[in-house]
């Protein structure tokens, strides 16, 4: 059965600290701790003028490099490697965006927000809006929601 | 009791640790902290709670703790507790946990909340995680939902039908309506999903298909909208509008129009306009074209529309991204069977990426390099290829002579050329070629009857030079006991006969005898030689003093050879003669079984297929390699000689305690084959069943057969002959589930009667989906010496639906073909 979907999403730094873990497949936490620990292996020794796509069981691998942060997808045998490139390129200006000069420091700090834009921008591994404005509207619409509860003007939810 | 710290004051605390111990102990004290307040039951803090043990989570510690919770903020009516519940959900739990089903009801009512944004919570996670029960319960909701108005929650619809559908495909009927209008869409958002909706049913459905052609028109127009269209900020990607619609609707129309000449048809401009004018200075206009290429390729295409979709990839093998070139030689490599041709015309590009830097695009090139050898290019081919053999990385070099080998073998113009290119292997990449091709390359200089004394004469000279390489040593000493006299007659046509004598020809045999260089294996081949040299050379005397030494040797195998070889000439010396008489030519039987051998005369191994030495039981994992190699081994060297592991690699001691009356050790060792034979001896025969044998011999007509098939479970096997053992059956198991739910956990053990010998190797995964979507494969060798019946009892283990399975079972259908 031909399935194009991304099935995992990892961001993690060049001391293989992981900053975010997408999973669009049901997978255990042994399965997930090894193939976070086997992209880590293969992505951190590579040089920087090497392509960005391995191969990795029957699987292919697309990674990109933002400042600290390797942006790492598992992608189905049929899939696009040249656009999930794109996919993982958007997802950075779309944090970029919301955080104003993005970088690793807001990930780890604000992890959760990460999470849920990158839950209005894929879900089950397909890219759900391409729109590049339409996501940050929804974001900041949604943090209204959040904010103008009582106990978060308060005291923060956090 | 003070409030539990803030989430952003915990990750500033950890990160403060200097040691992993420290942040271990900071952990350890929060944990404590948050459960004590999960106790308590506290609302207020229990979204700080979760989301604090999420972060821990992610640094790797356990948090499992916080399920339940996770589900008591998905219930609470606060939407910043819903958040962190939801995504603690889609982190924490998964459907093999039985908590999660708690959660459908919460979901269930807030697919039909009054805030969007809550909606979308829900739909996002169930179609992210949802099992089939949720996805049945809610499928309903979800249709619903699809057929609103409201872009952003139809969209997030769209997406959660594919999940739904994908886990259970039955519900796809039900969504149908609800297609009706979805490409009429203006929303990008919705276009795009529903294109992805409409994939996975066409994917899933021939009907759906056949149904959904019709669309094609409209495809068509919405893509030539967006190529025509102009600026759009809100899609824009360098100068491209909506590059992730345009790549999914190609797809689509890749799969409408697959085997459909009208269809194809249809879609021929718009495939041509975009081929044409997409922009290729960036990846994302590249990847566009890429997708054209591919559904070009796929579909009933003209013949001009491929040869531009393969120009396309010639014009991506020059351009300087990396990536690109890596991404056309993969789409070449898979059109090279097709459009074989077509690909020809870009050869000399895609020999040049051989030099490439870049690993990945190397080894890319090289497997299509070899894909588009053939008879007319095969000189010039053969060049650049000899060429980057001697320069290319060791991870290259023995895939690159198996190919090497494969393709002489294939088109060689002469056998001069042909000799000569294994040489060149030989002696350039010596060290890396496969054990294997020891035994093929000798085969094939035995065939070449005219050229004996060329290649004796050159393996010598290599010799000479350079005595590390042991498949070069072997091959040449093996030749040189063949081939010796012609070696010092000089009888060669082809170049220049050297002078040499039979005492050099001895020194230099005797040399790898003595070389720290030399392994046991090559020791082997160069007494054999000495010995066969016995009958075609005067200096008798000195070899017989050689063949007396070694048999005191400390290595058992060269021992035990030399005190045949001595018995040879001392009481069987009319015999020796017929023994060790030229090697007949060997013919190729290509399907069945081992070669033919015309005569029965052969070389004087003794066959130690059986242990010598019962071997001490040892944790076989590892083992597998070494059992391999002496497996996989040539004729000289008995397959077993140093430990081996007699257990089946995956059995542990319990497989012993259960399975009874079934030994799992080997056999006991057999008495070593009798020093001399009469007229039919033993070793000489099962020596000849170990004479080398070309790879691709497998065991044709072994019909497969169904070992198991309970609860869903179906395991088939399917048989080869080991080569060059026909002793040695390969069963490879295919395991595959009926049922709805995958199987995880899978392990698959055996076990044979006593006289056998089975190793298991690693299985291709231990888990096995759902609706025979898959299949784990692995490999079991047996080895059955005495030819008995086979007979095996299984063990398989697994989970499936959250609950542990065993069974044990016996499997007597082996077919005779197997075993006999």
């Amino acid at each position: 059965m031909l399935r194009f979907i991304l099935r995992f999403l990892l961001l993690f730094n060049r001391q293989g600290k992981l900053r975010l873990q997408k999973w669009f497949v049901p997978t255990s936490d042994r399965e997930r701790k090894k193939v976070i620990r086997d992209m880590i292996m293969l992505v951190l020794p590579r040089q920087p003028r090497t392509c960005n796509f391995l191969r990795w069981k029957d699987l292919k691998i697309v990674y990109k490099r933002y400042a600290s942060l390797y942006f790492c997808a598992g992608l189905e045998e049929q899939d696009n490697e040249l656009l999930a490139l794109e996919v993982l390129h958007r997802y950075v200006e779309l944090l970029d965006k919301y955080f104003g000069n993005v970088c690793e420091l807001d990930i780890i700090f604000n992890f959760e927000k990460a999470y849920f834009i990158l839950d209005e921008f894929l879900m089950g591994g397909e890219v759900l809006e391409t729109s590049k404005f339409a996501v940050n509207v929804s974001m900041e619409q949604a943090d209204t929601l959040q904010e103008t509860m009582e106990e978060y003007m308060s005291k923060p939810a956090y | 009791m003070p409030a539990p710290i803030r989430l952003r004051e915990l990750i500033r605390t950890i990160r403060t640790a200097r040691t992993q111990a420290e942040e271990r102990e900071m952990i350890q004290k929060e944990c404590a902290a948050i459960r004590s307040s999960f106790r308590e039951e506290d609302n207020t803090y229990r979204c700080r709670n979760v989301a604090k043990l999420l972060y821990m989570h992610m640094l790797g510690y356990p948090a499992h703790f916080g399920q339940l919770e996770c589900l008591k903020l998905i219930a609470s009516q606060k939407f910043t507790d819903k958040r962190i519940g939801y995504l603690g959900a889609m982190l924490l739990l998964d459907e093999r946990q039985d908590v999660h089903l708690l959660m459908t009801n919460c979901i269930k009512n807030d697919l039909n909340h009054s805030t969007q944004y809550v909606q979308g919570l829900a739909l996002c996670t169930l179609g992210c995680m949802g099992s089939s029960e949720m996805c049945r319960d809610l499928a309903g909701e979800v249709e619903k939902l699809l057929k609103t108005s409201n872009s952003y929650l139809r969209k997030k619809a769209a997406l959660c039908a594919v999940h739904v559908i994908r886990k259970v495909p039955e519900l796809m009927e039900m969504f149908l309506p609800a297609t009706k209008n979805l490409l009429s869409e203006k929303n990008h958002g919705v276009l795009h999903t529903s294109v992805v909706l409409l994939t996975e049913m066409c994917e899933r459905s021939p009907d759906m298909l056949a149904h959904f052609r019709k669309l094609v028109p409209q495809l068509v127009r919405i893509l030539k909208n967006l190529i025509m269209s102009g600026y759009s900020p809100e899609h824009d990607v360098s100068g491209i509008s909506d590059p992730f619609l345009q790549v999914r609707i190609l797809r689509l129309l890749r799969i409408l129009g697959k085997n459909d000449d009208d269809s194809s048809e249809a879609m021929n401009d718009i495939l041509a306009q975009v081929a044409t004018n997409t922009e290729t200075s960036k990846n994302v206009g590249n990847a566009i074209l890429y997708e054209t290429v591919l559904t070009i390729m796929d579909i009933k295409s003209e013949s001009g529309l491929r040869v531009l979709a393969i120009n396309i990839l010639g014009r991506f093998l020059l351009n300087n991204d990396k990536n690109i070139r890596y991404v056309a030689l993969t789409s070449l490599l898979k059109t090279v069977q097709t459009d074989h041709n077509a690909v020809q015309r870009h050869r000399s590009t895609i020999v040049d990426c051989l030099k490439d830097l870049d690993v990945s695009i190397k080894r890319r090139a090289m497997e299509l390099s070899f894909a588009l050898v053939n008879g007319n290019n095969i000189r010039g081919m053969m060049k650049e290829l000899l060429y980057f053999l001697d320069s290319c990385d060791p991870e290259f070099k023995a895939d690159c002579a198996s190919g090497v080998f494969l393709a002489a073998e294939k088109y060689a113009p002469s056998k001069r050329w042909h000799i000569d290119t294994i040489m060149r292997v030989l002696t350039t990449a010596g060290s890396y070629v496969r054990d294997d091709s020891v035994p093929n390359l000798i085969q094939l200089i035995t065939n070449s009857v005219e050229m004996h004394a060329y290649t004796v004469q050159r393996l010598y000279k290599a010799l000479l030079d350079d005595i590390s390489q042991q498949p070069l040593v072997q091959v040449a000493s093996w030749c040189i006991g063949e081939y010796g006299d012609l070696l010092v007659s000089g009888q060669c046509e082809e170049e220049e006969p050297i002078q040499v004598t039979e005492d050099e020809v001895l020194d230099v045999l005797e040399g790898l005898l003595v070389s720290n260089l030399s392994t046991p294996v090559t020791r082997g081949y160069s007494l054999t030689a000495i010995m066969k040299l016995s009958t075609r050379f005067s200096s008798v005397n000195r070899i017989k003093k050689v063949v007396s030494i070694y048999g005191s040797s400390i290595d058992v195998e060269l021992q035990q050879r030399a005190v045949e070889y001595n018995a040879l000439f001392k009481k069987y010396d009319h015999m020796r003669p017929a023994l060790l008489e030229r090697m007949p030519i060997m013919e190729k039987t290509a399907s069945n079984g081992p070669t033919e051998i015309v005569q029965t005369n052969g070389e004087t191994e003794p066959s130690t297929v059986e242990a010598k030495h019962p071997p001490p039981v040892t944790q076989p994992t590892n083992q597998a390699n070494d059992l391999l190699d002496l497996l996989g081994g040539n004729d000289v060297v008995p397959v077993i000689q140093t430990t081996i592991p007699t257990k089946p690699a995956s059995a542990g001691g319990e497989l012993l305690d259960l399975l009874g009356d079934l030994s799992l050790s080997g056999g006991p060792a057999p008495a070593p084959a009798p020093s001399v034979p009469t007229s039919q001896p033993p070793f000489l025969l099962d020596g000849l069943t170990s004479q080398p044998l070309f790879n691709d011999i497998a065991a044709a007509g072994i019909p497969s057969m169904t070992a198991y098939n309970k609860n869903g479970l179906k395991i088939d096997f399917t048989f080869e002959r080991a080569n060059p053992n026909p002793n040695i059956a390969v069963i490879t198991i295919h395991a595959t589930n009926s049922t709805e739910a995958e199987m995880t956990d899978f392990v698959f053990q055996a076990a044979v009667p006593k006289t056998f010998q089975l190793q298991l190797l690693s299985p291709s995964s231990n888990v096995v989906p759902a609706l025979n979507q898959g299949t784990v494969t692995q490999v079991i060798r047996v080895l059955n010496p005495q030819k008995q019946q086979l007979r095996m009892r299984i063990k398989l283990t697994y989970t499936h639906k959250g609950s542990a399975v065993q069974d044990l079972a016996e499997v007597n259908n082996f077919p005779p073909q197997s075993w006999q």
